[in-house]
């Protein structure tokens, strides 16, 4: 223990404890009733917030207490427990707000799918290492998804699209151990072409992608390209261009689609569908240089934002700390993903490196979700600001995600 | 290659994030003001209106409270429409399309839904607001008159409108502003500042705490009482001796040039234009096109000034020096001044010198010396602009520059007035095209406020002060410039002797020997004017416009006074009477002579009006 406590890679963990103090001090200033109360108080958000960072400080503890050989041997029973827990819920789950996502133990919670992404991150780590899978195989690829299908299909059924979609940044781990450039670039493709649908029309969008083709085609001539994939990207790109307004329309559910419509503009509804944006950027946008200080702002005293302790806390930065405070922790979670990053990398095994980046995706892509949904860039999705929004499940499934690697990353010399 | 993937992801995420960021908080500046817009709430506080009293300290106006029923449009939630329009006591469609009209003003601003609605009303709706959330009441002040009379003077108040609110930044919705009379012209003293308090507040719009400790707020300022120069008492006998009639008198203190009354007929109950009744009153005086009560005749309407003009043509040739005051002339009923023109006059002793002329109002006279008048000079048109320049000297043919927000400015011709109107030099005219402005009854036209302050003139032989209706603010005497600088006539001293003597000997022997005031030495001059009217493009001559002007007492006056009634045939018969009566009242308080206020009030010339309506043949003057 105590060697493992020397070796665990304190600048990570001091991002954490930052992220983790500055979070709660905005939890505070979006739900504080009155300066004179208690701050532990376990009747209000900001007490429990307290109570569930020190449970969290337990949690981290008896994590890396434990043997980093167990986190490898188990991954396979700690999976089918977190799939099982996903499947309770059909039976014992609690429905909030139309989702059945929690389990209810008197007057707290948890919600299995915070946890059940470090199961995953385990699983996959351990099918790659174990069977050598070559990712290059149609067969491993599928058997590789179908680890992240399984519980991204259950949450689904939740139903909770937020949560689901932060199962796809196991692409980036699988694609760093060999899955086909293909996946990744279509992946970007169909996203820029969703996007600038939306935004232009099919009308405006197909025939200047085909111009576009075509110049890139004729640049590249001399390189003798292969035409069959000019035509295949021709096919994909307008095809799906096609289909744009059918997923909008068939796919999507009408608060989904009215989302999209939000972020481009479309719908301007500031009484309803656009409110809860048009108030987080009036709160960040009021902020200036530095902000209209801790517990003073007018937007976030007046609780004009909703759901601002917990999906929309980056608004609350915005306004009380300004841009000093926005860029600060923009650039804390920068570090941390970067940091993360050269850890996964200096893995000596395969178990560890892959987990290393599953742990770095996940944080990096509900940092990105959820910043550019309350700046404005992206759909509303309610997802959390790992370590910074309000909730005990987040907040210890996200330590547990850490945490687990920087044991592994501590013992990284004597696993193999 | 591959592990570069999340290097660039997260470095251009973090690039985007910090544009993003950085137009947010640092470039875009609008928030700043949203977000006040949102989380601050101004809470007004409308001080009391200035009370105004009138010369003797006695309430004409005061105030009683009021109450509008106001929304902020984001703030509405769906509510019992049904419901709440029958609390308003409105229609659905109505407070509907009061609604929308909210949103278009501002969604963030408050509207008013319905105005001005009595203390029992509201003590009755206080207890259910709180029902419909977005809506408020806003206690304001309405005016509580105290006189039944004087309503042109006084003005109104009403609702601002969108145009007003737009060209003025201190007025909102519902803001109540003077409008007419000294409401209008007074507005800035007597409305005194709004205050205003900022409190931050939360989604639930209670408010939390003051906005930066109150620094934005501003106390309110109460309006400022006005005193003015009228003669409540006065003003109430004037509008009673003018029911059934229509004109105007005006009254002024010649030493001060304060008004003393300006009494308008038609006029109507000021009261009625207070409240919830207000617009419905307004559009029905509004609408009277016949009886026009919303028009001041004291002000606006420009008549022919007829015989009281005599006097000034009188100044004018001694000014010149053309006629001597023993200079006899004759009158043989008339005189013929051109081949195949006769002015007629009416019989009376004859030969007349200037004091006779006057006290007989004989035209031959005034005709002759006004001929000469012009003729001293070598063209027509030097003539009559050295006339001209006399007889504006006395106010006549230009805006006096009084504190009253309407008038006109009259007539007076000048030479460019006669050369354009015959063609000059195309065609020549001489002196005797102008002749009948001599006895008044040519091209001047004056308005009854302009005569008043002529005859004001003739009183204090030779100078006045611009007439003027405010006397204190705040009990703070008003010394503007503007009334406190005498208005010197080009007519020297000595030559009002003579013409005041004709206007006191016109209460000796002449025109208006009955309508002597006892104990007191009246000047006076009664007028008689043809005049015409268009009804359905038809020219029409209707019965002679009664007219008189007066002052009293001879020696140090302390009334000058001029009346018009409309179609009252001869000058004493409805003018000076009136005229009489008002000085009797003002000097002696109580009136004597019963049987001539008596007839005053039993007479009435709707007769008269309805004549030229009645689609039938009518004659006049009888």
């Amino acid at each position: 223990m105590p060697k493992t406590l020397v070796q665990v890679d304190w600048l990570t963990l001091l991002i954490v404890a930052v992220l983790i103090g500055f979070g709660w001090a905005n939890i505070y200033s979006t739900t504080y009733i009155s300066p004179e109360e208690p701050v532990l108080d376990f009747t209000k958000i900001y007490g429990r917030q307290l109570l569930f960072i020190g449970l969290g400080i337990i949690i981290s503890v008896v994590v890396l207490a434990l043997e980093s050989k167990f986190f490898e041997r188990f991954a396979s029973v700690f999976y089918v427990i977190g799939i099982v827990s996903l499947l309770g819920l059909f039976v014992f789950g609690k429905t909030i707000a139309g989702q059945t996502a929690w389990y209810s133990f008197g007057a707290f919670g948890l919600q299995p799918a915070e946890f059940v992404k470090t199961v995953v991150a385990l699983a996959l780590a351990k099918y790659i290492s174990d069977f050598g899978s070559d990712l290059k195989k149609i067969t491993n690829q599928l058997k590789a998804f179908a680890i992240i299908g399984l519980p991204l299909l259950l949450i689904m059924l939740q139903p909770d699209a937020g949560s689901a979609l932060i199962y796809l940044s196991f692409v980036i781990p699988l694609y760093r151990e060999g899955l086909p450039h293909a996946y990744i670039s279509t992946g970007f493709m169909a996203a820029a072409v969703f996007m600038l649908t939306l935004k232009f029309g099919f009308i405006i969008f197909a025939p200047i992608f085909t111009v576009l083709l075509i110049i890139v085609y004729l640049f590249n001539r001399r390189k003798k390209p292969k035409l069959w994939k000019y035509f295949l990207a021709f096919f994909f790109g307008v095809g799906f261009s096609y289909s744009v307004n059918f997923i909008l329309n068939s796919v999507l559910l009408p608060h989904q689609k009215e989302r999209f419509d939000v972020l481009i503009g479309e719908t301007n509804d500031i009484k309803g569908s656009a409110f809860n944006l048009y108030q987080s950027e009036v709160a960040i946008g009021s902020g200036g240089w530095t902000g209209k200080g801790w517990l003073k702002g007018s937007q976030t005293q007046g609780r004009f934002v909703p759901e601002q302790h917990t999906d929309y806390i980056f608004s609350t930065v915005g306004e009380e700390w300004g841009f000093i405070g926005t860029s600060l922790v923009v650039i804390l979670f920068t570090l941390l993903i970067l940091r993360l990053f050269h850890l996964a990398e200096r893995q000596k095994s395969q178990f560890s490196r892959v987990y290393g980046y599953c742990v770095m995706s996940v944080i990096f892509v509900h940092f990105f979700v959820n910043v550019a949904m309350v700046i404005g860039l992206f759909p509303t999705v309610g997802i959390p600001l790992p370590f910074f929004s309000y909730g005990g499940s987040g907040l210890w499934g996200f330590l547990i995600l850490v945490l687990v690697f920087l044991k592994l990353d501590a013992k990284r010399n004597s696993l193999n | 290659m591959r592990k570069l993937l999340p290097i660039i992801l997260v470095s251009f995420t973090a690039f985007l994030f910090l544009i993003r960021l950085f137009y947010l908080q640092i470039l875009d500046e609008s928030y700043d003001e949203v977000s006040t817009n949102i989380s601050v709430r101004k809470v007004y506080d409308y001080p009391q209106r200035g009370y105004i009293y009138d010369r003797n300290g006695e309430l004409m106006v005061g105030n009683q409270p009021a109450y509008d029923v106001m929304a902020v449009p984001l703030e509405v939630k769906e509510f019992d429409t049904l419901e709440l329009a029958s609390l308003l006591k409105l229609s659905p469609d109505r407070l509907k399309t009061q609604l929308e009209k909210a949103w278009r003003y501002s969604p963030r601003l408050a509207s008013v839904i319905t105005p001005q609605l009595t203390k029992k009303e509201y003590a009755f709706l206080q207890e259910r607001m709180h029902k419909y959330p977005g809506f408020y009441i806003q206690k304001r002040a309405l005016r509580d008159y105290n006189v039944d009379h004087s309503a042109n003077i006084l003005g109104y108040i009403a609702e601002v409108g969108d145009r007003e609110i737009a060209q003025n930044p201190y007025y909102q919705s519902g803001d109540l502003r003077g409008k007419q009379g000294v409401e209008e012209q007074y507005e800035e003293e007597l409305r005194g500042e709004r205050g205003v308090k900022h409190y931050l507040r939360d989604i639930h719009n209670k408010n939390i705490k003051p906005f930066k400790e109150g620094k934005f707020d501003t106390l309110s300022k109460k309006g400022s009482d006005l005193q003015l120069t009228i003669d409540s008492k006065l003003q109430a006998y004037g509008e009673k001796l003018m029911q059934g009639k229509r004109g105007g008198i005006v009254a002024i203190e010649p030493s001060t040039g304060e008004i003393l009354t300006l009494v308008t007929a038609p006029s109507y109950d000021p009261d009625l234009l207070v409240g919830r009744k207000r617009s419905r009153n307004f559009t029905e005086l509004y609408y009277d096109t016949i009886q026009k009560p919303l028009y001041n005749r004291a002000l606006q309407a420009i008549y022919a000034p007829g015989s009281p003009f005599k006097a000034l043509t009188g100044l004018v040739a001694l000014q010149e020096g053309v006629v001597g005051l023993e200079e006899k002339f004759r009158c043989n009923g008339g005189y013929t001044y051109a081949r195949g023109r006769r002015m007629g006059c009416h019989h009376h002793p004859s030969p007349v010198q200037m004091i006779t002329g006057i006290a007989h109002s004989c035209n031959s006279y005034f005709a002759q010396v006004y001929r000469r008048t012009i003729e001293k000079y070598d063209t027509p048109q030097k003539g009559i602009d050295v006339w001209n320049k006399h007889m504006s000297s006395f106010g006549l043919g230009d805006y006096l520059g009084y504190d009253l927000p309407v008038g006109r400015a009259g007539l007076l011709p000048d030479a460019e007035y006669y050369n354009k109107a015959y063609d000059f030099p195309t065609y020549k005219w001489y002196a005797s095209a102008t002749l009948s402005n001599a006895i008044g009854q040519g091209e001047v036209l004056t308005t009854p406020i302009q005569l008043a302050n002529a005859t004001a003139a003739i009183a204090n032989k030779g100078w006045f002060y611009r007439p003027h209706i405010i006397k204190s603010i705040d009990d703070q005497p008003v010394q503007e410039e503007k009334y406190t600088t005498k208005q010197v006539t080009t007519i020297d001293k000595k030559h009002f002797e003579p013409i005041i003597q004709g206007m006191h000997d016109v209460f000796n022997y002449g025109t208006a020997s009955f309508l002597r005031v006892p104990g007191i030495e009246v000047c006076g001059k009664t007028g008689t004017a043809e005049n015409y009217v268009k009804i359905d493009g038809e020219r029409m001559q209707l019965t002679d416009h009664s007219i008189f002007v007066a002052f009293a007492p001879k020696e140090n006056p302390k009334i000058a006074l001029a009346v018009f009634v409309e179609n009252g045939y001869w000058g004493s018969r409805y003018a000076g009477r009136i005229s009489s009566l008002m000085i009797e009242k003002y000097l002696k308080e109580n009136i004597e002579r019963k049987d001539l206020e008596r007839w005053i009030l039993d007479h009435t010339l709707e007769d008269e009006y309805a004549k030229p309506y009645s689609g039938e043949p009518f004659k006049i003057n009888q």
